[in-house]
């Protein structure tokens, strides 16, 4: 009997499909357990890189990944970081979520213990390149125009682009995304107004951890 | 005895996965909005393209007829996992570039047309002779479509190379016209569609220039994978 005989037999076909399913999930589960560390590194790498961008080391001796601890925030779940120097709460790290012209604008923003802002960036956004995308770091500093505004500076009233009668740029042909971005920080330093409290209580740096 | 020459200018030129197969399109318009961008999802597809045929030539002996497109399937799906996870774990900038179009590969019907085409009935050595050049000429095209939108789109070329090569690198990037305001229809999907379409009459018109009895053209568009055999 040779293998062109058998080939096109029902249970030579199954056991061929089956032994190729087993061979490549073997292979992909030896895979996946090869790269989950690393994996896990570059994504933790990445996210130190973006909490340095917007929390300055000066404020802040203790690990951040340490220190976090969840909240219902109005626009959803979030995951927020604590920093203290010395022991002292002196800033958080939140991350906001704004709706721009073509969807979620996904922030991280740094603020200290008095309510000043230490940092804003904008780390996944889908605005049209060329005219919303100037929230990007990389393509203009307007971003760092947030830098230690809070909610008393400038006036509630001045908390919008200068086409409403705010105190901060729009760009040429792009309004809605630069307005959803300051709508949104507003939000957020209202949001730790609000919540203060919770938010500067020294909290124990154990048993607190977000499910890994 | 094969013919590697034919099989060469067949990958490259005259059966291009993109500018003669017409296949591949998706990926195509997806990620050339830079040709950093193309070279990275050309290499990954070159990757998964000669893996997943050497695997198929290599047991070619044994898999039905009935079962042989589910077969191929798996294989192809498997390596484009591996790829990603390896992309993801040790060249992690490029991943959040190229991340959510790695999972395209799997339905680049290229792969599977050359699995099924070539592979499947080809041995080893033909099959990575094929495969190399067949994935060779797409991330060429890929290449050549991500700089033609690159440069009239924003001015540059290719930007954040080094993020894809390493910073020894970095060298590549120019900037080609200081001060450009962009031509942002180039960089958003239809650019892509644009692109393809120019670069296709000039591949066309290369091709009527070269032929000398000049009626040869006009017949390869279409999808036949066996086209000039």
């Amino acid at each position: 009997m040779t293998l062109a005989d058998i080939r096109d037999r029902l249970e030579y076909q199954s056991l061929l499909l089956g032994a190729v399913v087993l061979v490549t999930c073997a292979v992909l589960a030896f895979a996946y357990q090869l790269t989950r560390e690393p994996i896990r590194q570059a994504l933790e790498n990445d996210l130190l890189e973006n909490l340095s961008q917007v929390l300055p080391p000066t404020l802040h001796d203790n690990n951040l990944l340490d220190s976090q601890h969840r909240i219902q925030a109005p626009w959803g779940e979030i995951t927020w970081y604590q920093a203290t120097l010395e022991g002292k709460v002196t800033a958080v790290v939140l991350p906001l979520t704004a709706i721009g012209y073509a969807g979620e604008i996904k922030m991280l923003m740094a603020i200290r213990e008095d309510g000043r802002i230490a940092g804003v960036r904008v780390l996944i956004h889908k605005e049209t390149p060329g005219l919303g995308d100037n929230i990007e770091i990389s393509r203009s500093p307007w971003i760092t125009g947030f830098n230690g505004k809070s909610l008393s500076d400038p006036r509630p009233s001045g908390w919008a682009v200068k086409k409403d009668g705010g105190v901060f740029d729009q760009f040429t042909g792009a309004t809605i995304t630069p307005r959803a971005v300051v709508g949104s920080i507003k939000g957020a330093l209202e949001f730790f107004e609000a919540h203060k409290a919770a938010f500067l209580q020294p909290a124990p740096t154990t048993g607190d951890h977000a499910d890994d | 005895m094969t013919d590697y020459k034919r099989l060469t200018k067949d990958g490259l030129w005259s059966n291009n996965i993109v500018f003669a197969q017409l296949l591949a399109l998706c990926p195509v318009m997806a990620v050339t909005g830079t040709a950093t961008n193309g070279l990275g999802m050309g290499l990954a597809t070159l990757f998964v393209l000669i893996a997943s045929n050497l695997i198929v030539s290599s047991i070619r002996h044994f898999v039905s007829q009935a079962v042989r497109i589910p077969v191929y399937i798996v294989i192809i799906a498997a390596l484009v996992t591996l790829t990603d996870m390896l992309i993801n774990a040790y060249a992690y900038e490029l991943y959040k570039v190229l991340g959510l179009f790695i999972a395209l590969i799997v339905v680049n019907c290229a792969i599977l047309g050359r699995a099924e085409a070539f592979a499947s009935k080809n041995t080893l050595w033909d099959t990575l002779i094929d495969s190399l050049m067949m994935g060779i000429g797409l991330t060429l095209a890929l290449v050549v479509i991500g700089a033609f939108r690159e440069i009239l789109g924003s001015g540059t070329l290719f930007a954040n190379a080094d993020l894809l090569l390493g910073s020894r690198f970095g060298f590549l990037e120019v900037t080609l016209i200081p001060d450009y305001k962009g031509f942002l229809v180039l960089l958003l999907p239809p650019g892509g569609f644009i692109a393809v379409g120019f670069l296709l009459v000039l591949k066309r018109w290369i091709d009527l220039r070269l032929s000398k009895d000049r009626t040869l053209p006009l017949e390869s568009a279409g999808c036949s994978v066996e086209s000039h055999g």
